[in-house]
């Protein structure tokens, strides 16, 4: 695959890095990244990989986009309230870089779904609002055998870790199931600074391309916090072993996948 | 004694368990959070009987939802 003049410019950036290179940037255009979630962390995600080249970027979400998600969704419009937010996406995506290959799904993930979805791609981006899909995710990349970027962000707080098959803990190992419903507070009702979005979403856009780039480290084996108010980055080393996880342990008791109670979607 | 909390280094108390740092710290949603202590998982059934050693370092870790809706 040759570059054509205008990708050779539209790279440049990228190619003149020594980690990156011609050769970087081909792994990129090659690469299929899946982004479950088209919201405050999906949008920015999906941006900087489009921007990027990422050759193939599949979007899933089942909503369509409000007035209210505005404030942090940065990929929608106004004049896209009402639209589907997987045929919002695409069009800012296409229009940004028609470069990639943008594939919707307009559906929620469930275990009937999931594997399916997340079987063709390289690399799985977690940009949902709650417990049931972020487990639902976490079992089935570990099933499938994909690498996968958790985040989840609150108020003037957000997190993210990374699981690769094979190093280090999983989210399960860490949360091992999902709080009871209302237990712990949602973006809707605890509300979500719009930028906390674009901070989180955009570093797991960063552990995308450094996998498929197969450079630096990654956040395996680390949940990475941020405070807003205080300013602070926070890396918690997470433990090794891991054998008793229920999912990814050496004897797991968890080997179908698991529909929890969907609590937190009527958010919008 | 001194220990980490959080990356912060403080005094506490000898003797304290992780149930009473977790009081003490005004941890948010104290029965869902995880704790680490020097880099391995307590678990929820131990915090009470888990006392905090000198130099010890302890995490807490949050469910964070958020996102797409």
């Amino acid at each position: 695959m040759a570059f054509t003049n205008e990708q050779m410019e539209r790279y440049s950036r990228h190619i003149i890095l020594q980690e990156v290179g011609v050769k970087g940037q081909k792994k990129l255009m090659n690469g299929k990244v899946l982004i479950i979630g088209a919201g405050g962390l999906g949008a920015p995600a999906a941006m900087y990989l489009a921007a990027a080249g990422v050759g193939t970027i599949g979007i899933v979400d089942a909503d369509e986009v409000d007035l209210s998600n505005l404030q942090r969704q940065i990929i929608h419009g106004t004049a896209d309230v009402g639209k589907a937010k997987v045929k919002s996406a695409k069009e800012t995506m296409n229009a940004m870089n028609p470069d990639v290959t943008v594939n919707t799904y307009r559906e929620f993930v469930t275990s009937e779904n999931i594997m399916d979805l997340i079987a063709d791609y390289d690399f799985i981006i977690d940009g949902t609002d709650n417990f049931p899909a972020k487990f639902l995710i976490n079992d089935a990349c570990v099933m499938a055998k994909k690498p996968f970027s958790h985040a989840g962000i609150i108020r003037f707080k957000g997190q993210l870790m990374t699981y690769v098959p094979g190093e280090g803990p999983c989210y399960r190992c860490v949360f091992k199931n999902p709080p009871p419903k209302d237990a712990v507070p949602t973006c809707k009702q605890a509300g979500v600074i719009g930028a906390m979005g674009g901070v989180i979403g955009s570093l797991q856009a960063m552990e995308a391309i450094k996998y498929l780039i197969g450079v630096g480290d990654l956040l395996t084996g680390k949940l990475l916090t941020y405070d807003a108010l205080k300013m602070e980055f926070h890396t918690i080393k997470l433990p090794k072993h891991t054998d008793g996880c229920a999912v990814c342990g050496s004897h797991p008791t968890i080997t179908e996948l698991i529909d929890y109670e969907q609590v937190e979607c009527d958010g919008k | 004694m001194l220990v980490t909390v959080a990356g912060v280094k403080k005094e506490i108390a000898e003797g304290t368990t992780i149930a009473k740092l977790i009081v003490d710290e005004k941890v948010e949603n104290p029965d869902y959070v995880t704790v680490t202590v020097n880099d391995d998982f307590v678990e929820s059934e131990d915090f009470t009987t888990t006392q905090i050693k000198e130099n010890d370092s302890i995490e807490f870790l949050y469910f964070m939802g958020g996102g797409a809706f």
